[in-house]
């Protein structure tokens, strides 16, 4: 009985030990330890890799890429409660507006990042129909900038906010709902005491899953995004390649990993499996 | 409900904001101008993108690693989620929740730094081999995500009977367990097909000279500045992800409905 089951276990075992908790090891060791001339990796341990992160160079990034995500988790907040809750009570119909949410979730995310350099750069299609419409007569500076890298976090990750609330309200007791109703609630005192705390959990695992996935963000901080919007995502991908600073790039990643679990796990729970 | 009168206009709102970006896209893929300007239908920037050399051999890059990650990825995910299900190894599943949770960027330096260590030792170089290994690592924990859920609903006695009537545990496996999972497996090959092919992050730091990816060359187009071709393949991709993606759900929808 057993041996069939340590065969099945024995090839996703040796992946995620090889390619992902060891790489996650090395990442570690390299984080305590010195840059060498050439960039390589030396092995005098140290924690100045971590001090360093006290630096207002580099603790003004990570300021900002916390920011940048409470931003973008809020404004998802606010676009994706309404939009679970018209998809949950959208009967028949529910399906295919959920997937209208999927669908373009699952493609590209580098083509969907690209729309957007294509609709905000100086030549770009806003800008030009504003022109044409003789509403500017200057191209407004959309894209590289904060706006636009926040734009880009809250377009890629609405799903994320979305699904987690649409499935605690697709659960919820309509009859709570009705009973509410009965007893003379407005609705929106309805949509405050009831709904809401019910759909406490969604809500939560999704902030947390936009929170995340925005905090760790590269792509979007790089392609719409310029010097001053660099987020922690660019500034490790940096020290891997141009700085060549592999145990400040380490750290960092590493502060990131704990950020990302420190939000995570303690909240697993209380999601009911949602995240 | 009061708001029923204004939610319906938000969600369409809402809509726009997912859909047109994509849809803009595709429409200006089509004009005959390079500038955002209409000027008239033509294939000019198709003709274009398919007559680029780079293109095509990125794009035979993507695929030959899609496929071989997805085809490795739903062994290794089916195989696991079965292991699980017939008793759960905490190890595992905190392994895979981890790697579905790590940041692309960490996952990326993490494997270039094991990389490059063992290359210190043995004479391998980057290439399409530490591609296909990064996504085969990646995409096992979302085909074991999917298929678990579906064998979540089976029923062990099944197997049990199997094997009541002679057949060993394997053969119960392969005859009675799979066949039934069939739907899931493939439902989540094509997930991890598209989650392979639109890597850039993981990937651009673990490629080599000889495996340069489609999403890389797209990437390095979009920052050189605008090129009307980007629009094109832009709306292949999406098209091409999209109609898989749909795929996968039928396949998922009509086993719900079972």
């Amino acid at each position: 009985m057993n041996r069939l089951r340590i065969w099945c276990l024995t090839p996703a075992g040796a992946l995620l030990g090889g390619l992902f908790l060891i790489p996650l090891g090395i990442t570690l060791a390299y984080s305590l330890m010195t840059r060498g001339p050439y960039g390589g990796v030396f092995s005098p341990f140290t924690w100045e890799n971590y001090s360093r992160l006290a630096d207002p160079l580099y603790a003004a990034i990570l300021w900002r890429s916390a920011l940048y995500a409470v931003t973008a988790t809020t404004i998802c907040l606010f676009m994706g409660f309404p939009l679970a809750l018209f998809i949950a009570r959208s009967g028949r119909r529910r399906n295919l507006y959920l997937s209208l949410v999927i669908v373009p979730f699952w493609t590209s995310f580098l083509v969907r990042t690209y729309a957007w350099m294509f609709l905000l750069r100086d030549t770009g299609l806003i800008n030009s129909m504003l022109l044409a419409a003789g509403v500017i007569h200057q191209p407004l500076t959309l894209l590289y900038t904060p706006f636009a890298v926040i734009l880009g976090l809250v377009y890629g990750y609405l799903p994320f906010m979305v699904l987690p609330i649409f499935a605690t309200l697709e659960r919820l007791d309509k009859s709570l709902v009705e009973a509410s109703a009965d007893l003379g609630a407005a609705p929106r005192a309805t949509l405050r005491h009831v709904i809401i705390p019910l759909a406490r959990p969604g809500i939560m695992a999704g902030s947390i899953l936009v929170f995340i996935s925005s905090l760790g963000a590269y792509l979007t901080p790089d392609l719409l995004g310029g010097g001053k919007t660099i987020m922690i995502g660019n500034l490790v991908q940096n020290q891997f390649t141009s700085a060549r600073d592999w145990p400040f790039g380490a750290a960092l990643s590493l502060i990131l990993m704990l950020v990302v679990m420190g939000m995570l796990l303690p909240l697993r729970r209380q999601s009911g499996g949602m995240l | 409900m009061r708001n029923s009168r204004w939610l319906p206009v938000y969600a369409a709102a809402l809509y726009g904001f997912l859909h047109l970006p994509l849809a803009v896209l595709a429409v200006f893929s089509f004009n005959s101008s390079r500038f955002t300007r209409w000027e008239g239908f033509s294939f000019i920037w198709y003709k274009a993108a398919f007559a680029d050399a780079q293109l095509a051999e990125a794009t035979v890059n993507s695929l030959l690693i899609a496929l071989s990650a997805t085809l490795l990825a739903a062994a290794a995910g089916t195989l696991c989620a079965y292991g699980l299900w017939k008793r759960d190894s905490p190890w595992i599943t905190a392994s895979l929740y981890l790697s579905l949770v790590t940041p692309e960027i960490v996952m990326g330096i993490s494997l270039l730094a094991l990389y490059q260590w063992i290359f210190r030792y043995l004479a391998i170089q980057l290439g399409m081999h530490t591609v296909i290994l990064a996504h085969v690592m990646f995409c096992t924990a979302y085909v074991v995500t999917v298929v678990s859920a579906r064998l979540r609903s089976f029923d062990a006695s099944l197997e049990e009977a199997a094997m009541d009537l002679g057949a060993t545990e394997w053969q119960a496996f392969v005859r009675v367990t799979l066949p039934r999972l069939a739907p899931a497996v493939a439902s989540a090959a094509l997930l991890v097909f598209i989650v392979s092919f639109d890597d850039y992050v993981i990937t651009s730091l673990v490629a080599g000279v000889d495996s340069e990816t489609l999403p890389m060359v797209i990437y390095a187009m979009a920052r050189k500045g605008f090129n009307p071709s980007v629009n094109a393949i832009s709306t292949l991709i999406v098209v091409a992800l999209g109609g898989l993606i749909l795929v996968s759900n039928r396949i998922e929808g009509r086993e719900a409905e079972r």
